[in-house]
């Protein structure tokens, strides 16, 4: 059984008595340890696929499970205590508590999961020497550089130990080099066996992931469209499975 | 979440906005001292007004006063004869509730009281028995009071009051010496007594320290080499009240002069016209034995007076109930009044507080957000919103009880009353716990919008 199993997927919004389908019957798994990038233009859709499967968000319509529990009635507080035990959010814009220094950033996830102050340290120390932030961590946000709280960002993403970690543009707010350095540590988690999904319109970073999916118009397409995989040049597509899957470049 | 991370939290957010929290705490900070310093003057009172009770004999007496005949029995006044003697003597024999009856003798006008050249009325001039010695919980520290045999002899004695005494000769605090004048005449209304006891000077526990204090002061300033603090020649400063401190009950018994009720009858009434011939008394005080029968002995009194008057009500009776009652009532009111403004300071806070809470999330709609990600629920982030507004409250809270003691001095030195004010422990806890409930309260609608926030919206809030 897939660690994510969404069937028919549909996210309908209301916006002035007009109908806007986000999302149009998603079908589609991801197993645990796979490497997967959601590609798409704005607007397509591919921020609310990635609420629905972060936890963030209930479909309107279809069923969406998460290892094994189903997730598509779920109350906001089931949302909340999944997010917490089986997600890891790495997003855009870090999203650090300003006020808080490093290590309490780290540890935020585990005091909602209800660990001691002496469990929480030494698990965020752990996070923290994991992306080589173990120098900092007194520090605030505001004293470190991008690439720095992004890192952060990432250990407090893993500091309960999730299933799944989700990355909103996690590069869009760096400079090429430092994104590559973020994007090699996706990748080394991924080889660590967890699952990696990042949602993203940067095709140098589709290209890294062995699996894409890209939405268009709240529908996964046929097609992936070869410019926006970064995979101009290759052009090795191929249709397997339900949904598009690229093979490695 | 455990709620030890909530206030720490909350604790950093007040903290990073000193300013604004201080001003919102103001509030409950006035609204807290208020109260204490409320109940603690009202407390204070009480305690004085309870002292003046005691000080009169307490809820065991009753004083049988003559009155009119009332309006049906208006055919029958020439009838209506008064409390007389015969009344006391109808009442020790027949009423066993009682204790004592102590007869009262008083002028129509008060007498002029003359000696060493001075001169002073009081109202407090009567003609009484030995008895009313205890009736009125008097003690005679100098001196004697006049017996029996005075009575019987119609001997021209007094006993009198330390504020009669202040009157013709002098107070002891401003003159510097006690002059105790036994054995000197005082004329009364022209007739000459000669004062053969005085009491002990009557006055309120806050009063008593005072003295003792000043007196200290006094004898440091002697030590010290200063005679007198005041400069220039001695001078009566006018009234400044100080003779009535203390209460008007301590007042009233520090001037009382008693004679022989005989002596009272036969020098200065009866030789008065159009009295008549039996002598008439103005009241009498009875102490009951138990205030638990007091119904049953006013019944006994009443029937007992009813025959010897012939039916005719010209008495009435005049307990101290009234007094406790209006005590009560008094207390009640300024509690209630007090308390109203308290309540009034701290629902103004609370109102502060909420709207800094609103203030609050609205600028941490990120930080919620984020929490509500990483696996915050909304009952962790209600809780969260809660404890801060509470920590706000019980902060300003506690501040208040400091200032209230502050407060309490600055009302004194403004208004200086008689009572000092009494600082409960119960009123101290009362007003923390009103200002906690307050932070709860205040806390609660904020908690609620900041957990019903949407997670997405919050996320992507700038």
């Amino acid at each position: 059984m897939a660690l994510l199993e969404l069937r028919d997927v549909r996210k309908v919004y209301h916006l002035g008595g007009e109908e806007i389908r986000a999302l149009d019957g998603i079908t589609l798994n991801i197993d645990g340890g796979e490497f997967v990038s959601i590609i798409g233009p704005s607007g397509s859709g591919k921020s609310t696929l990635m609420h629905i499967l972060g936890c963030l968000d209930t479909p309107t319509h279809g069923t969406v499970t998460l290892d094994g529990t189903p997730i598509q009635q779920a109350s906001a507080r089931e949302l909340a205590r999944m997010r917490n035990r089986k997600i890891g959010f790495v997003f855009q814009f870090f999203n650090l508590l300003p006020k808080l220094n490093v290590v309490q950033n780290v540890e935020l996830p585990m005091i909602y999961a209800g660990l001691n102050g002496h469990q929480r340290r030494e698990k965020a120390l752990k996070a923290l020497e994991a992306v080589q932030m173990g120098h900092r961590l007194k520090n605030r946000p505001s004293q470190l550089s991008g690439g720095q709280q992004q890192r952060v960002a990432i250990a407090r993403a893993l500091v309960n130990d999730p299933k799944i970690i989700f990355a909103d543009e996690p590069t869009g707010n760096l400079d090429t080099h430092t994104g590559e350095i973020i994007l090699e540590l996706f990748r080394s988690l991924s080889k660590q066996g967890r699952t990696v999904i990042i949602v993203t319109h940067n095709p140098e970073i589709a290209a890294v992931t062995p699996r894409r999916i890209e939405i268009r118009n709240g529908k996964i397409a046929d097609r992936v469209d070869a410019r926006l995989a970064g995979l101009e040049k290759t052009a090795l597509l191929s249709h397997s499975g339900h949904d598009t899957t690229i093979a490695p470049a | 979440m455990n709620l030890w991370n909530a206030m720490e939290v909350g604790l950093k957010e007040i903290w990073a906005h000193k300013f604004r929290s201080l001003l919102t705490m103001l509030g409950i900070i006035l609204g807290v001292s208020s109260l204490v310093a409320m109940s603690a003057m009202v407390t204070g009172m009480e305690k004085g007004a309870r002292e003046a009770l005691v000080a009169v004999g307490g809820l065991q007496k009753v004083r049988v006063e003559g009155q009119p005949v009332p309006p049906d029995q208006r055919h029958l006044r020439d009838f209506a004869r008064g409390v007389t003697l015969s009344d006391v003597y109808a009442i020790q024999g027949s009423v066993p509730e009682i204790e004592d009856v102590s007869p009262e003798m008083r002028l129509d006008t008060p007498p002029t009281l003359t000696a060493n050249g001075k001169f002073t009325r009081t109202f407090m001039t009567s003609g009484v028995w030995p008895v009313q010695l205890e009736m009125m919980e008097h003690k005679v520290e100098h001196g004697r009071m006049f017996n029996e045999v005075d009575d019987e002899l119609a001997r021209s004695v007094c006993v009198i009051g330390t504020g009669i005494r202040d009157d013709l000769w002098g107070d002891p605090e401003k003159t510097g010496e006690e002059i105790i004048p036994l054995g000197k005449t005082i004329s009364v209304n022209g007739y000459p007594f000669t004062v053969v006891g005085m009491f002990e000077h009557y006055e309120s526990e806050q009063e008593h320290r005072e003295r003792q204090i000043r007196k200290a002061e006094e004898a440091k300033r002697i030590a010290a080499g200063q005679t007198n603090s005041a400069a220039g020649p001695r001078r009566d400063r006018g009234w400044n009240g100080g003779g009535r401190r203390g209460g008007f009950a301590f007042w009233i018994k520090n001037h009382t002069v008693y004679l022989p009720l005989n002596t009272m009858w036969v020098k200065l009434v009866s030789g008065v016209t159009n009295v008549p011939a039996e002598p008439r008394l103005s009241n009498l005080e009875i102490k009951i034995r138990d205030v638990q029968n007091l119904n049953l002995a006013l019944t006994e009194i009443r029937n007992v007076l009813m025959i010897n008057h012939h039916g005719v009500e010209d008495f009435a009776f005049r307990t101290q109930e009234d007094w406790a009652d209006q005590i009560n009532l008094y207390i009640k009111n300024a509690r209630l009044s007090g308390g109203l403004i308290s309540g009034i300071s701290l629902l103004v806070g609370g109102i502060g507080i909420m709207n800094i809470m609103l203030a609050s999330i609205s600028e941490r709609i990120r930080e919620i957000g984020i929490r509500k990600a990483v696996g915050a629920g909304g009952v962790d982030v209600f809780v969260q919103i809660v404890v801060e507004s509470v920590v706000i409250a019980m902060i300003g809270g506690a501040v208040g009880l400091v200032t209230s003691l502050g407060l309490l001095q600055l009302i004194a030195f403004v208004s200086p009353t008689d009572n000092a004010p009494i600082v409960t422990l119960s009123a101290m806890a009362f007003a923390f716990g009103a200002s906690v409930l307050v932070g709860v309260l205040a806390g609660l609608f904020p908690a609620v919008k900041a957990a019903r926030m949407n997670v997405i919206q919050a996320l992507r809030y700038d």
